[in-house]
């Protein structure tokens, strides 16, 4: 998904959610005219909280758009916001084009019925329906036949690996098995629109690692439009199509994760990725050797995967790997041109840490 | 205020106590508040009362009258049910919420009843507590669930339910009396006016606790309203709830016992009430055994049933296997009426095959009393001639060649003040003047007793306590409460309560601290502990009163046994929970410091405890006051007498009085407690509980 992003599925524009301050005309005339980080300053003078300043993004169908920002950065609450959990005190929320902050009570019970699924940090699920029931409960509660409940569930289940715990209880599911019973309600209703709120922290990071997998593969074959919410930097790299850094309720850096890297916006992003293994960021067309010349019996390797991946085969091919796109040679990768690329990166860290250490010694 | 003008404000309060005792022999209205200036708060009560039965009289008794017929219905219908049929029902409930020993527990239980000879009064309570309970759950659901949504409505019904709670249990019967007429109705609203509280808090606190990621949940699956009520939250809340129907059960069940005093219903608690006056204790004891073993079944069912895990579910199931423990109830009961069709004896127990061993209990206590008269009353009367009457008239009065053995001279009085000053004196350079006044008021209360204490400085005293605890609010609402005590003029009466119930109070608080600090540090202990206390606390009130009673007679000392022997429990349970939850990192670091075993209790244990022990004061004191009514029975002289005479003489107004005395007093106990123990939670940083 290079640069085709598809149609606009969910678009948030200006969303503004301020805590013991909404009725305070702060929206008569000032968005727009005051700048973003003023109006907060002059709220919290006021003793109101912006929780969400003016957040804007578009999610693309079929994309992965993460919300990234260590807790209170305002990201918990620009999904509620988004699933109207809470209501936004200003702006739009247009979903397929049409603004969800206007529905009645009764379209949006509608909506989240049948285009929205939500997974949630400590999984929600109902601590007196076993995992079938779980499941099932959002059909249940549609009112759909049984047989019709029976073949959704089954689906699901299967797709998430749940074969054999239909009838366990929450309880009795260690936290990976409870965040698949989240998984599968979420998809149960088949949405169009799939809210993740940190689904993963709770989880042990070996555990962790393996669920993204999971749901790289679910999300490979679904293709919904997703919204995912973690304070796990490198959670965001892995996974994004797109990402936005928030911080204090307001965005602070948004673009695809390569970009942030490169160009972090301001010190706040810089600081993220600074722990960031290159060697797993940077891709074959990052390092490619301009004069290193491509020789027959080269292993091949595709052009957009990861150094990480090349140092094996670096470690074999002495003159090293070609990188490939749609057939054609791009170029190639030698174990020279990783160590600069490499060098050059540290080295641009380089200054930063040298005086942020002497800072720290002073 | 400041601390330094706090202490200013205590020692002038103490030399100012001390001026009034000096001066009362010349102002006596400092100790006896004079007759002539009580409101007629009693006769004002008595005549709203009166125009209220007047006006209201007929719908209340209609209501009473609709009332009586589902009761008539179960009781005829449980009356009608041939024992056996009943002993199964009740024996396969237990089994299919718990499993084969409570089963067997039950059995015996319900077997007991039987032999006993005591099946028709048994089955009588029960039938009020059949009725009562569901319909205690059902209002306490709906208030729950009213106070959960609309916080106007909590802030109405949250200070009722303490009232209701606090008022002794007796001092209900006589308005429902009034209003709603003779007969066992009484006891049915009494039951389900005082066991619908616990409903309600549960309600709403399971409710509450429902974590907000279930409730987002079930708004992403599309919940209306409705369904988010009634398929979300009222069922992730319902094991709460279902805690609360078994406090309610409870509740329920030991107010039917009360509510038999009012008599004509021929329930088990009469039997034990009627005997207990013959001063039959054999019989009394054996029928309260039938009312202990009620108690305990119910609880245990109703416990288990709230704590059941879900049972695996099957796919698919089908019908006659989903509703087979029902239909395996229903087979067992008619297999069972058919065999008493056959067997008369399962239907109507032969009284030829009743073993009441009555007489034999009564001969085996005549023997022990007489045998062991000596030291019975050796401990009765060191109890009360050191103990008791020093509190209560204090030293002055006390001290005789009758009591002590030589008289209280000018001497020994000088001696006495002298012992007191250096002690306070001592204590306040080593612990602080806070202690030091602490200890003049304790001297002073010794030497003259707390019913010969001037009303003024007790009133003071509370009051400033309850601002250095709490803040001004309460200090002023502990003043007029405390003042409408004083002027309704049922003072005397009220020290008297508090003297026996401090006690009471003191002495099942040190007891059981000592018990619960070694159930923490003993296992053995504290397995050897948590039965006795669970059935301690199961228990109905009036049969704690029957063993001390058989032994003791009637007098203020049997009440004061019984009144600690219930009040003790909380004490252990708070102690030792307070003990074992202190974090294992604190104790891991002390050990490693180098703690002994008791440097390690002393030092690190016991302060990081002390304030869930401070709660276990609290409800020490509760259960304290909740027994002395009781207690009353046995011959005392507080406001739980004057709540049983009201009773006894249909006065409204002595009887509400009374009662609204001793809630006064509890609520204010509560209050100060509570207050302390989460202000000292606070400063050690541990989560209140």
């Amino acid at each position: 998904m290079e640069n085709g992003l598809g149609e606009v599925k969910l678009s948030c524009r200006n969303i503004w959610k301020v805590y013991a301050g909404e009725n305070a005309p702060y929206f008569k005339s000032d968005v727009g005219s005051a700048a973003t980080p003023e109006l907060c300053t002059r709220m919290r003078a006021d003793g109101a909280i912006p929780a969400a300043a003016d957040v804007s993004f578009d999610v693309h169908v079929g994309e992965i758009f993460v919300i990234m920002g260590l807790s209170g950065s305002g990201k918990s609450t620009v999904v509620r916001c988004l699933s109207r959990l809470i209501e936004a005190t200003h702006g739009e929320i247009l979903l397929d084009g049409e603004d969800l902050l206007k529905k009645s009570d009764k379209d949006l019970i509608d909506i989240r019925r049948h285009k929205m699924g939500m997974v949630f940090q400590n999984f929600g699920l109902m601590p007196h329906l076993s995992v079938w029931d779980n499941i099932a409960f959002p059909l249940s509660l549609q009112g759909l036949g049984k047989s019709e409940q029976i073949e959704k569930v089954r689906r699901v289940i299967e797709l998430v690996g749940l074969e054999g715990r239909e009838t366990s209880y929450p309880k009795q599911l260690s936290g990976g098995q409870q965040q698949r019973v989240g998984i599968a309600r979420s998809l149960a209703i088949e949405p169009e629109l799939w809210f993740l709120d940190e689904p993963f922290s709770a989880l042990d990071p070996l555990i962790r690692r393996q669920m993204q997998d999971e749901f790289l593969r679910i999300q490979t074959t679904l293709q919904k439009s997703i919204v995912f919410i973690t304070h796990d930097f490198l959670e965001a790299l892995r996974i994004a199509d797109r990402m936005m850094i928030m911080r204090d309720g307001q965005v602070v850096q948004m673009g695809k994760p390569s970009d942030l890297i490169v160009n972090p916006a301001d010190d706040y992003v810089a600081e993220f990725t600074e722990e960031v293994p290159m060697v797993r960021v940077l891709k074959a067309l990052d390092v490619l050797d301009r004069e290193a010349q491509a020789g027959g019996d080269m292993p091949e390797r595709e052009c957009d995967c990861s150094v990480e991946e090349l140092l094996p085969l670096l470690a074999q091919s002495k003159d090293g790997v070609k990188a490939m796109r749609d057939g054609e040679t791009m170029g190639v990768v030698t174990a020279t041109s990783v160590i600069a690329a490499l060098a050059h990166q540290d080295a641009d860290r380089g200054p930063d840490r040298a005086s942020a250490m002497a800072a720290g010694a002073a | 205020m400041a601390q330094a003008q706090l202490r200013m404000i205590w020692a002038g309060l103490g030399a100012l106590t001390l001026a009034m005792l000096f001066m009362s022999d010349a102002a006596k209205w400092l100790i006896e508040y004079p007759e002539a200036w009580v409101l007629p708060i009693t006769p004002w009560l008595n005549a709203a009362m009166d125009w209220t039965v007047a006006v209201f009289g007929p719908a209340f008794k209609a209501f009473s009258a609709v009332m009586d017929i589902p009761m008539s219905a179960v009781r005829e219908f449980l009356q009608w049910l041939p024992w056996s049929v009943t002993l199964v029902l009740l024996t396969f409930v237990a089994y299919a919420v718990s499993g084969t020993s409570l089963a067997i527990f039950t059995f015996l239980a319900v077997l007991y009843m039987v032999v006993i000879g005591y099946w028709p009064e048994s089955m009588n309570s029960l039938s009020l507590v059949a009725i009562s309970v569901p319909m205690a759950v059902g209002i306490g659901f709906g208030l729950g669930a009213l106070a959960f949504f609309s916080d106007r409505a909590e802030r109405i019904i949250k200070p009722v339910m303490d009232l209701l709670q606090t008022v002794p249990a007796f001092a209900y019967l006589l308005p429902i009396l009034l209003l709603f007429g003779f007969g066992p109705v009484v006891g049915l609203i009494a039951s389900i006016l005082y066991a619908f509280p616990p409903t309600v808090r549960n309600t709403m606190l399971g409710l509450r606790r429902v974590p907000d990621e279930v409730i987002e949940a079930g708004l992403m699956s599309g919940a209306t309203m409705r369904q988010l009520f009634w398929r979300v939250r009222v069922p992730s809340a319902m094991r709460q709830i279902l805690l609360g129907v078994n406090q309610t059960t409870m509740a329920a069940f030991s107010m039917v016992i009360i509510a038999s005093i009012i008599g004509g219903t021929a329930d088990i608690g009469w039997e034990v009430l009627s005997t207990m006056r013959k001063a039959q204790f054999g019989e009394s004891l054996l029928a309260g055994i039938v009312i202990a073993l009620m108690a305990m079944v119910m609880d245990r069912i109703t416990a288990a049933a709230a704590i059941a895990e879900p049972k695996e579910p099957i796919l698919n199931e089908p019908l006659w296997s989903r509703y087979r423990m029902w239909l395996i109830a229903g087979g067992l009961a008619l297999f069972t009426a058919a065999l008493a069709q056959v067997f008369p004896a399962l239907s109507a127990y032969p009284r030829a095959w009743e073993i009441f061993p009555a007489q034999y209990l009564n001969d085996a206590v005549t023997f022990v009393v007489v045998e062991y008269s000596d030291a019975i009353n050796t401990i009765k009367s060191v109890a009360f001639f050191f103990i008791m009457l020093p509190v209560k008239i204090g030293l002055n009065e006390t001290v005789s060649p009758f009591t002590w053995g030589f008289e209280f001279t000018t001497p020994l009085r000088i001696g006495y003040a002298a012992i007191a000053a250096a002690v306070i004196l001592w204590v306040a350079r080593s612990k602080g003047s806070g202690a030091g006044v602490a200890v003049f008021f304790a001297a002073m209360l010794i030497y003259f007793g707390l019913t010969r204490m001037p009303w003024p400085a007790i009133v003071a005293v509370a009051a400033l306590l309850s601002w250095q605890l709490a803040g001004p609010k309460l200090a002023i609402g502990t003043a007029l409460s405390l003042m409408f005590l004083v002027v309704s003029g049922v003072w005397p009466q009220a020290m008297l309560s508090v003297y026996l119930c401090g006690i009471a109070v003191l002495l099942s608080f040190a007891l059981g601290a000592t018990l619960g600090i070694l159930a923490s540090e003993f296992d053995g202990v504290s397995k050897v502990l948590r039965p006795i206390n669970d059935t301690l606390q199961t228990m109905p009130l009036f049969v704690i009163l029957i063993p001390f009673l058989m032994i003791f007679k009637i007098g203020e000392f049997t009440a004061l046994l019984a009144i600690m022997a219930y009040a003790i429990v909380p004490a252990i349970r708070y102690t030792e929970h307070g003990l074992r939850s202190v974090p294992a990192y604190v104790i891991e670091a002390a050990t490693c410091i180098g703690c002994t075993r008791m440097q390690r209790l002393w030092r690190v244990k016991l302060p990081l405890a002390l304030p869930v022990m401070m709660l276990g004061l609290n409800q020490t004191i509760m259960y304290g006051i909740a027994m002395l009514v009781i207690a009353a029975l046995v011959g005392t002289n507080g406001l739980g007498q004057q709540v049983y005479i009201g009773l006894g003489d249909g006065d409204f107004g002595v009887g509400i009085v009374a009662g609204l005395g001793m809630a006064i007093i509890a609520i204010i106990a509560d209050r100060l407690t509570a207050a302390w123990s989460k202000g000292r939670q606070e400063e050690l940083g541990l989560e209140a509980e």
